[in-house]
């Protein structure tokens, strides 16, 4: 394939794009198509191919994976995850499931993380951030901008005068059957 | 006059040869006739065009603010723009409308661009499909247009082809030419994915280069606005518009002292083009791979030195990215309580149970999955074993990357995704955390370490969809690795989709539209 100037790559996306129609064709009508016609596709198809691959594999270009997923029996065993687990996670996070599928989604993720235990890590310092060899930009400690209490109290649903008005405080969130029975009412 | 580039735009209006206002009506028409796509959330009809009379006079009196004035964009709707509806494709923030712009938003503004609307994406850019957001699924313009309806025999309502995401509506607007440019965001590869398998161009810029005040987070230490166009050349232009430092961004660092026009001619004789071998991964399409090869083979027979490299620990990326990213948006979204701004649940028994409740109402299930198992990281007992642990395994991601380029290597070239776009309903098979392990495998290295990466379309597969492939350059460099994607970009002659533009499976809509607009 020679495809290097703009014509001659366009051409040459002509022809396959005819060529896999009539390929496609070909499955479409498969059990009726006489004999001149299939030896018709076949000579283009070879034809295509050809263009495609004329140029030999290029060699710095691997020609199958060089990797694979970490197998099973390389990882730590699962974690078990307790009921009470997801639903102290649950009230931690303010985010609830409700169902098996909170236990489900926690534990297909935990399975995933566990292929970082395959990667030596020894001496080897935590990165927090790429700019970490940076001193990053400081503005002299003036005031510049503000004074928009007004139009950032207007986005909250509920307010009193300048204040947000949350529902009373200090009462923990119930235990994981009565937060269902919350919960049933504030669907969409 | 849509299928133009910026810069042949930007000519037009400054010769006359059309006006601003007369653009954007195009631009929205556009939008109207290309609906089904769904890859915008708000049309801001009003608004653009209002923008666009400004840039009419501004244009007549000769005083144009330069490239972009007059010139339509679409943003992501996870940057904040001020007075207009900014939702992040979430229940959560469905009523949301900032009272700012973000910077990079009124930079472009700044510069005379027309803002058309907001576009879709994964609920808070959590995806690699633009399938899970509260508006619904974008659809890639290139499955309805002729190469892969006439090759696949598909039919338009089931056999329609995912985006890619999460910045699917922003790569569906510039592709199916409703806008000239487009912000995308990029945290795992969320720009240059979808941008591959739409056929456009996306810069995912070096970490800090471009700021993100007013963009929504989702990893802080990874995210950057990615710039999504038609042309490599645009892309450059809006690049030099957007970089730099600002004040509201304490990791934006300084714009490099390099020019922000590319050569026309740029020589890559003696360039040493570094092709990664892990990067052939399982799954590797023979198309997406055979288009690899030959574009190694045009770099050396322009005399460039392709060599292969190897970094170690890309496959381990995906699972630190899981890792971190999770943490992190266990943190980001405790934002999200419905007290101050957003949804607010009509649950009033307590704080804790409004809070809850309103959690539960505004998150989708990938969102609250993602803050469940974040949590479960940053527990006490599990914080060394699995989030240090995955800051130590960034640094050797990173480490990789700095050996190779010390090494002398100047680009990285490799696939951007593993396949071509995947039918919806075939992509809907897994769940959304199988996907984004397995569309980020490529792009997300360059999220781990900062560096700038672009993807370039190349060519279209049997399948009539497109195929991109991936520059990766060393920090701080990324109008050299534009100026290497355009030298790509003129080799390969990817097509418009204007091309196929009047094609019969078309043509009727088009007609009748056509009509209805007039």
């Amino acid at each position: 394939m020679s495809a290097v100037s703009l014509g001659a790559a366009t051409a040459y996306r002509g022809l396959l794009l005819k060529s896999a129609r009539s390929s496609f064709d070909l499955l479409k009508s498969e059990g009726h198509f006489n004999f001149t016609r299939r030896r018709f596709l076949q000579s283009r198809v070879i034809n295509v191919t050809r263009l495609f691959c004329s140029s030999p594999h290029n060699s710095k270009v691997p020609e199958v994976a060089t990797w694979e997923p970490v197998p099973e029996h390389q990882l730590p065993p699962p974690t078990e995850i307790s009921a009470d687990l997801v639903d102290k996670l649950e009230r931690l996070a303010l985010v609830d499931f409700r169902t098996k599928q909170g236990l489900e989604c926690l534990e297909k993720a935990i399975r995933f993380a566990d292929q970082l235990h395959v990667v030596d890590t020894t001496g080897i310092e935590p990165m927090d951030s790429v700019l970490e060899d940076r001193a990053l930009y400081l503005r002299e400690d003036a005031v510049t901008d503000g004074n928009c209490a007004e139009k950032l109290i207007h986005l909250s649903k509920n307010t009193v005068e300048e204040y947000f008005v949350a529902p009373p405080g200090n009462i923990s969130l119930p235990k994981r059957e009565e937060r269902a029975a919350l919960l049933k009412h504030s669907e969409f | 006059m849509l299928n133009l580039t910026i810069r042949e735009v930007s000519l037009a209006l400054r010769e006359g040869r059309i006006s601003a206002t007369e653009l954007c009506r195009r631009c929205l028409n556009r939008i109207k006739k290309t609906q089904h796509l769904n890859a915008y959330i708000t049309v801001t009809e009003e608004l653009a065009l209002k923008q666009a009379q400004e840039a009419d006079s501004r244009l007549q009196q000769g005083v144009s603010k330069g490239p972009l004035d007059g010139i339509p964009f679409a943003v992501k709707d996870n940057f904040c723009t001020e007075n207009i509806k900014t939702t992040c494709a979430s229940r959560m923030l469905r009523e949301y409308f900032p009272p700012y712009n973000a910077t990079v938003v009124q930079k472009l503004m700044d510069q005379g661009a027309v803002l058309v609307g907001k576009t879709n994406m994964d609920e808070f850019a959590m995806g690699a499909g633009s399938t899970d957001g509260a508006y619904g699924p974008v659809r890639n313009p290139w499955g309805y247009a002729a190469p892969y309806r006439e090759q696949t025999g598909a039919t338009p309502d089931s056999d329609w082809v995912i985006t890619g995401g999460s910045s699917g509506g922003s790569a569906a607007a510039v592709a199916s030419l409703t806008s000239f440019l487009a912000l995308g965001s990029d945290t795992g590869g969320s720009t240059r994915n979808p941008a591959a398998l739409c056929g456009v161009v996306a810069l995912k810029p070096t970490y800090g280069l471009l700021s993100r005040h007013g963009l929504i987070p989702l990893v802080n230490s990874m995210d950057v606005p990615g710039i999504m166009s038609r042309t490599v050349s645009d892309t450059a232009i809006v690049l030099g518009i957007l970089q730099g430092l600002d004040v509201r961004d304490s990791t934006t660092i300084p714009a490099p002292p390099s020019l922000t026009e590319l050569p026309e001619d740029f020589d890559v004789k003696n360039l040493r083009v570094g092709v990664p071998k892990e990067y052939h991964a399982p799954g590797l399409s023979v198309e997406t791979q055979a288009q690899w090869c030959r574009v190694a083979d045009m770099f050396e027979r322009a005399g460039a030195r392709v060599e292969q490299v190897s970094l170690p620990h890309t496959q381990f990326s995906i699972v630190c990215y899981h890792v971190l990213c999770h943490a992190e948006v266990a943190s980001n979204m405790a934002r999200f309580d419905g007290l101050e701004y957003g949804h607010r649940s009509e649950v009033n028994s307590s704080t804790e149970a409004m809070y809850a409740s309103t959690r539960h109402e505004g998150f989708n299930d990938v969102v609250r999955g993602r803050i469940l198992s974040g949590n479960y990281f940053l527990l006490k007992k599990n914080y060394q074993h699995y989030f240090v642990k995955a800051q130590k395994v960034r640094r050797l991601i990173a480490d990789d990357f700095r050996h190779v380029f010390s090494s002398g290597v100047d680009v990285l070239l490799t696939p951007t995704t593993l396949t071509d776009a995947a039918r919806y309903s075939d992509f809907t098979q897994e769940d959304n955390r199988t996907r984004s392990a397995q569309e980020d495998v490529f792009t997300q290295p360059a999220n781990m370490a900062g560096l700038p990466a672009v993807s370039v379309p190349v060519a279209l597969s049997r399948r009539g969809l497109p195929i991109g492939l991936q520059l990766i350059g060393p920090a701080v460099q990324d109008m050299k690795l534009l100026s290497v994607a355009q030298w790509i970009e003129q080799k390969v002659g990817f097509p418009s989709i204007r091309d196929y533009d009047n094609s019969r499976n078309e043509t009727g809509v088009t007609e009748r539209e056509r009509t209805s607009a007039v």
